[in-house]
């Protein structure tokens, strides 16, 4: 045999594993109609929850995602849907897609940083599908609504039959995300919605992803800005960092280096804040020091950029 | 093995019951259940598009789509636009401009530009590049099928005149 044939049987990677099978152990398949219901099959076992299925799919075909015993697809229940605004609070059901963010009016003229997060995430035929709830829970480092929702504050809410009546907690957005995938939510809740204090009109608001390709990339880095711009200094200034530490996060310390004043005199000082509020890795998508140098860099520009808002 | 999952849905505008696995994706559903071949596997995690379905009026990634949550959707795949005018303006603008080559990505590339024409009739050449993002060609380079969805939209802009 041709020993340059050999070499390269030798080194070619395993094949793949075959497409389809796997993750074939769900017990019970459920798709209530109803909130009540839901949160009662919640109450009786270990549920794995399904909403648009992007993320849980190709999770369980590669091994990554577990089932537990019972898989309940939450897309029929009438309590997560929807997007509205009441008393300055607003409100996006669980089930709210990236297209239904895109296509919201109050999205588009108060939320500009979500609107591009939700405008550059993967591809149409994800965005359509692909649940603004799901993107919380999943809890990647990367998600892309995270960044921008971190800057306007957000809460969750989760609902709950614990004890056989209804309970609802409200949690901050950067509290409910502890680690990669992983959440603050207990197996027995289900996140109905998100809510966000709406933004004052002057709240201006942008958002960067730095990827190898502008579609269906996974971050290397983003970045959320927001402020009050007022003759050259910000106030209220809100900067958040996604793929640079085990969750999203804000950034306390950098905001408080800009708050109130010239961002032209802040930036250095918010710069170096910066770097020592992030603690990247190196991964496939980027090494640590080329996350640093993009968030300082691109931060720089977006800084620039708000203050001469 | 997974629960089995008893579904009723519209499939292409006929009424259709199942039985899928709990885990079954509709794509594989799709494929190996109801032999409708022309929705194609590519990569099997949303990146390719080729599995490209439209459910209940927005395009999606059949890969990604659980069987089970087809239950009491509309769903239309490539064979379902057969008959449709659009479609067969899109088809004929596909091979006026040599926009098929090796074929695979064809039926996936036609169900979204089928799905942005129904969005927006008459799209630029930019927003065609964002509306296909999520779906991809390793023959033509997009140019030509860039310009024969363009030329489908213009088409129908003659036709809305008419």
């Amino acid at each position: 045999m041709n020993e340059h044939l050999r070499s390269t049987a030798v080194e070619r990677e395993p094949a793949p594993p075959t497409p389809w099978g796997a993750a074939d152990e769900i017990a019970t398949y459920l798709a209530p109609r109803s909130l009540d219901a839901a949160l009662e099959a919640l109450r009786a076992g270990p549920v794995t929850i399904l909403a648009g299925g992007t993320d849980l799919m190709p999770q369980s075909k590669t091994g990554r995602a577990r089932f537990h015993p019972t898989l309940m697809n939450i897309r029929r229940i009438p309590e997560l849907q929807g997007i509205g605004e009441a008393s300055g609070m607003v409100r996006f059901g669980a089930l709210a897609t990236m297209t239904d963010l895109l296509e919201n009016a109050l999205v588009r003229s108060r939320f500009n940083a979500l609107w591009q997060a939700c405008d550059c995430f993967a591809s149409d035929q994800l965005r359509n599908v692909a649940t603004i709830g799901g993107n919380i829970c999943n809890a990647s480092p990367a998600g892309d609504t995270l960044v921008p929702l971190l800057v306007f504050d957000a809460h969750v809410v989760l609902a709950s039959k614990a004890d056989g009546t209804l309970a609802t907690r409200t949690v901050p957005l950067r509290d409910f995300l502890v680690g990669p995938g992983r959440t603050s939510r207990r197996p027995d809740e289900l996140l109905t919605a998100v809510e966000v204090p709406l933004p004052n009109e002057r709240f201006v608001s942008a958002f960067y992803k730095a990827g190898a390709r502008p579609a269906l990339d996974i971050s290397a880095i983003s970045i959320g800005v927001g402020a009050n711009p007022a003759a050259g200094a910000l106030n209220d200034a809100r900067i958040a960092f996604g793929a640079v530490a085990p969750t999203a996060i804000r950034a306390p310390r950098t905001e408080a280096t800009l708050e109130g004043r010239l961002v032209a005199e802040t930036i250095e000082p918010a710069l170096k804040a910066a770097d020592d509020e992030i603690s990247p890795i190196s991964d496939v998508r980027a090494s640590a020091w080329y996350r640093r140098e993009l968030i300082r860099n691109v931060l720089r520009g977006m800084l620039e950029n708000v203050g001469q808002c | 093995m997974s629960a089995n999952v008893s579904i009723a849905f519209t499939l292409n505008g006929v009424a259709v019951r199942a039985t899928v696995p709990a885990h079954q994706s509709a794509l594989e559903m799709l494929r190996d259940e109801l032999h409708l071949t022309g929705t194609k596997y590519g990569c099997g995690e949303g990146e390719c598009g080729a599995c490209t379905i439209n459910v209940d009026g927005s395009s999606a990634n059949s890969c990604l789509l659980f069987a089970a949550d087809c239950d009491g959707r509309d769903v239309v795949t490539i064979e379902g636009l057969a008959d449709d005018k659009l479609t067969e303006r899109l088809k004929q603008s596909f091979v006026t401009h040599g926009a098929v080559q090796c074929g695979f990505c064809t039926p996936g590339l036609v169900m979204q530009a089928r799905h942005m024409l129904d969005k927006n009739p008459h799209p630029g050449h930019d927003e065609i590049k964002r509306g296909i993002e999520g779906n991809l060609c390793r023959c033509t380079g997009y140019k030509k099928v860039i310009e024969a969805i363009a030329e489908a939209g213009e088409a129908s802009n003659l036709e809305d005149a008419r």
